[in-house]
C-alpha cells in the first residue's frame, strides 16, 4: 500500500488568492474560483481548497466541524468519541457535486457543535481551547478521521484536485462569505491527501501558504510543546498553529506576530529607534523557535479579517489591488483581475510588510 | 500586416503557436496571466499586448521586440539573449533573471531581485532601465551588464530596497541621486559618475526616453551614482577558509 500523507516526507509551487469585502457584503464562491483558473500552471492536480467567513450565519454561535471519514468504521468512533465531548445541534453531508478530475472522496461530513456544559465546566478550558483539543484528538488518534475545519461562522473546502475543480465540486457558488482564500497546491514533501490540501484551518484560523519553509522541523518541536500535534509533515499546519499559538495563546498582535515569524533581520533592527529595537529584540530572543524561514507568502483568515505576509526574503511573489469596498489578494495579478477586471491600487508588499485587512466594525 | 490574438480563453502554448507561424507585427489582446508568451523567438516580429501577461514574459528572447501596455508578473526576460521587452506599468520580481543581452526598458517599478545574476560576454551586454524604483535585493549577483534605476516617481519612497548589490561580481548599476539613504555591502564600490559613465548609459537613456516620451535632456543632467564590485575586497572565506 502507498503511503499516506504523514507516513512521508518527500522534499513546492503554489497559487493563493482572498478576496475580503471591507463592509461585509456577501459574496458567493464563484469570483474566487475564477481567480485560480489563470493560476492553473501553479498546482499540479494534486490539491486545491478554499475558506470562507460569514457563510453559516444561522448557525453562528457554533463550532462547526467538518470531518473526512476514510469509512464508517472511522465515523462511528468519531462520533462515539464525539457524543461525550460536545453537543451536536446539526449534522449532515457535505452537499457535492459529481465533478470530473475529482475522485477517491471520503465520507465528508459537516457538525456544528458546542462543548457539552459540564464536560466544559470539568475541563476548567476556555470553549476555545476545549474545541482544539478535542480536534487535535481526533486527528492524533482516530484512525482515518480528520477535522479539517473547526471555527464559527467559517468553513474550510478542500479535496485532492485542481482548485477550480474543488470549488466546483463543494458547490462554493451555494455559500455567500465576507472574505474567501482560496490554495492551488503543488505538493513536494508530502505525497497530497485530501487532508493535506490547504487552507489549514484551527479555530476560526485559517491558512493558505504557497512556499517550502526550511525552518519546519525547528517550529514543529517548539509548537508540540503546547499541545499542537502536527501529523501531516507539511509547513502549513506548523504555520496555522503558530499563529493560533502566537494570536489566541499569547495575544500577540497580528503586526507582532509577523515580527516574529518574518523578524526583521539583526542588520536591519540596528538601524531602528531603541524602544522599536527593544520590541523586536524581544521578539526575535523569546520566540527564536518561530522564526519562519525559507520562502513563504501565506494569507491568513480570521473571523472579521485577513493578513498576507510574505517571508522576509519575498522569495515568493504576492499582489495586492483595491476595488471598492474590496481588497484582493493573490500570487499574480492575473488572479486578481480575473475577479474584478478594473482593480485599483495595484501593490507588491515588501517581504515581511504584513497586508491587515479588518471589516469595519459591525460588518460580521 | 497586423496580427491580432485574442488571449480570452487562449492558452500560452496557442498563442506562441501562433506567433511561431510568421514574422512581422502582433497584437495579443486580453492576456490574462498566459505564460512564456514569446519565449525564444527571434528578430522579425514586434509583439504588443493588452492585459496582463503571465510569468517569464519574453524568457529566452533572442531578437524579438515585446512591448505590454500595462504591468507584466515575475521574471521578465528570463536568461533573455537578444531583443528588447518595454514594459508600460510595473513588473514583478526578478525582471531579467540571468539575462545575457538585449534591454528591458520599465517605465514604471520593479520588484525584487531585479537582474539577479545577469552577466554579459564581449558585446553582449544586457541592460536594464527602470524608471521608477526597484525592490530589495537589486542586482543580486550580478555578474555583467547595466542596471539602470531613474527614480522619477514623486512618491518620496528610496529609489530602492534594501540589500541591493548583495554578491555583485561584475557588471554597473547606476542610481540617479546620490544614494545616501541606501546601505550597500563591503564588496561593491560607489562614486559619482563622471561624463564617461555618463556616456556608457546616454544612448540606452536617449532609447528609454523616446519609446516612453520623456525628455532625456534633464535626466542625462541628473546626478547619478555607480555601484561597480569592489575588487580590493573580493568574496574571500565567506563560507571556508580559502
Amino acid at each position: 500500500m502507498s503511503k499516506l500523507e504523514g507516513q512521508i516526507r518527500i522534499p513546492s509551487g503554489c497559487a493563493i488568492s482572498a478576496v475580503i469585502s471591507k463592509t461585509g457584503e456577501k459574496m458567493t464562491g464563484e469570483k474566487i474560483i475564477e481567480s485560480m483558473i489563470p493560476m492553473h500552471e501553479r498546482s499540479n492536480g494534486l490539491g486545491g481548497g478554499f475558506a470562507g467567513y460569514g457563510i453559516y450565519p444561522e448557525y453562528k454561535d457554533f463550532f462547526a466541524l467538518h470531518i473526512f471519514f476514510r469509512d464508517a468504521l472511522s465515523r462511528r468512533e468519531c462520533e462515539e468519541y464525539l457524543k461525550d465531548k460536545v453537543e451536536i445541534v446539526k449534522q449532515e453531508s457535505i452537499h457535492v457535486r459529481k465533478t470530473p478530475g475529482i475522485k477517491d472522496a471520503p465520507l465528508i461530513r459537516r457538525y456544528f457543535v458546542a462543548p457539552m456544559p459540564c464536560a466544559l465546566a470539568a475541563s476548567q478550558l476556555d470553549e476555545n481551547e476545549y474545541i482544539m483539543r478535542i480536534v487535535i484528538q481526533i486527528n492524533t488518534d482516530i484512525a482515518g478521521a480528520y477535522v479539517f475545519s473547526s471555527g464559527k461562522n467559517m468553513g474550510i473546502f478542500k479535496a485532492v484536485g485542481y482548485p477550480e475543480d474543488v470549488g466546483r465540486f463543494y458547490r462554493l457558488d451555494e455559500y455567500e462569505a465576507y472574505c474567501w482564500t482560496a490554495h492551488g497546491r503543488y505538493p513536494t514533501n508530502t505525497p497530497g491527501w485530501w487532508g493535506g490540501a490547504h487552507p489549514f484551518g484551527l479555530l476560526d484560523y485559517s491558512i493558505v501558504h504557497n512556499g517550502e519553509i526550511s525552518s519546519y522541523d525547528a517550529n514543529r518541536r517548539f509548537i508540540e510543546m503546547f499541545g499542537y500535534r502536527c501529523t501531516l509533515q507539511t509547513d502549513t499546519e506548523v504555520i496555522t498553529y503558530i499563529a493560533d499559538f502566537l494570536l489566541r495563546k499569547q495575544k500577540l498582535t497580528l503586526q507582532e506576530m509577523a515580527s516574529v515569524i518574518a523578524a526583521p533581520f539583526w542588520s536591519e533592527i540596528e538601524r531602528k529607534t531603541d524602544a522599536e529595537k527593544e520590541v523586536l529584540a524581544y521578539f526575535r530572543t523569546v520566540y527564536s523557535s518561530l522564526l519562519v524561514t525559507g520562502p513563504f507568502s501565506i494569507i491568513l483568515g480570521f473571523t472579521g479579517g485577513l493578513m498576507a505576509l510574505n517571508d522576509r526574503l519575498k522569495l515568493r511573489s504576492m499582489v495586492t489591488a483595491e476595488k471598492g469596498d474590496k481588497v484582493l489578494i493573490a500570487s499574480e495579478e492575473a488572479a486578481i483581475r480575473a475577479m474584478e477586471p478594473d482593480a485599483e491600487n495595484i501593490a507588491y508588499p515588501a517581504g515581511g510588510e504584513p497586508v491587515i485587512v479588518r471589516l469595519k466594525e459591525g460588518a460580521y | 500586416m497586423m496580427n491580432t490574438i485574442n488571449a480570452s480563453g487562449a492558452d500560452s502554448t496557442e498563442i506562441n503557436q501562433r506567433l511561431s507561424q510568421e514574422d512581422g507585427e502582433f497584437f495579443i489582446e486580453g492576456c490574462l496571466g498566459q505564460r512564456f508568451l514569446g519565449a525564444g523567438m527571434g528578430g522579425g516580429k514586434h509583439i504588443r499586448i493588452s492585459g496582463i501577461p503571465g510569468n517569464a514574459l519574453g524568457a529566452y528572447l533572442n531578437g524579438a521586440e515585446i512591448e505590454t501596455q500595462g504591468n507584466a508578473q515575475d521574471a521578465v526576460g528570463d536568461t533573455m539573449n537578444a531583443g528588447r521587452i518595454i514594459i508600460h506599468g510595473n513588473v514583478g520580481d526578478t525582471a531579467g533573471y540571468a539575462m545575457r543581452g538585449g534591454k528591458i526598458f520599465i517605465r514604471g517599478n520593479a520588484g525584487y531581485r531585479t537582474g539577479v545574476h545577469m552577466k554579459e560576454y564581449q558585446r553582449h551586454i544586457p541592460v536594464i532601465v527602470i524608471g521608477g524604483r526597484a525592490g530589495s535585493f537589486l542586482g543580486e549577483y550580478q555578474a555583467g551588464g547595466l542596471i539602470i534605476v531613474l527614480g522619477l516617481n514623486e512618491d518620496e519612497k528610496p529609489i530602492v530596497g534594501g540589500f541591493p548589490c548583495t554578491g555583485m561580481y561584475g557588471g554597473k548599476v547606476f542610481l540617479r541621486g546620490d544614494a545616501r539613504h541606501v546601505s550597500f555591502p563591503p564588496q561593491v564600490t560607489l562614486r559619482p559618475a563622471e561624463q564617461g559613465d555618463i556616456d556608457e548609459i546616454s544612448g540606452h537613456l536617449n532609447d528609454y526616453c523616446r519609446v516612453f516620451g520623456l525628455d532625456s535632456s534633464w535626466i542625462l543632467a541628473s546626478p547619478f551614482t555607480v555601484i561597480t564590485p569592489n575588487s580590493k575586497n573580493p568574496y574571500k572565506q565567506m563560507y571556508v577558509t580559502n
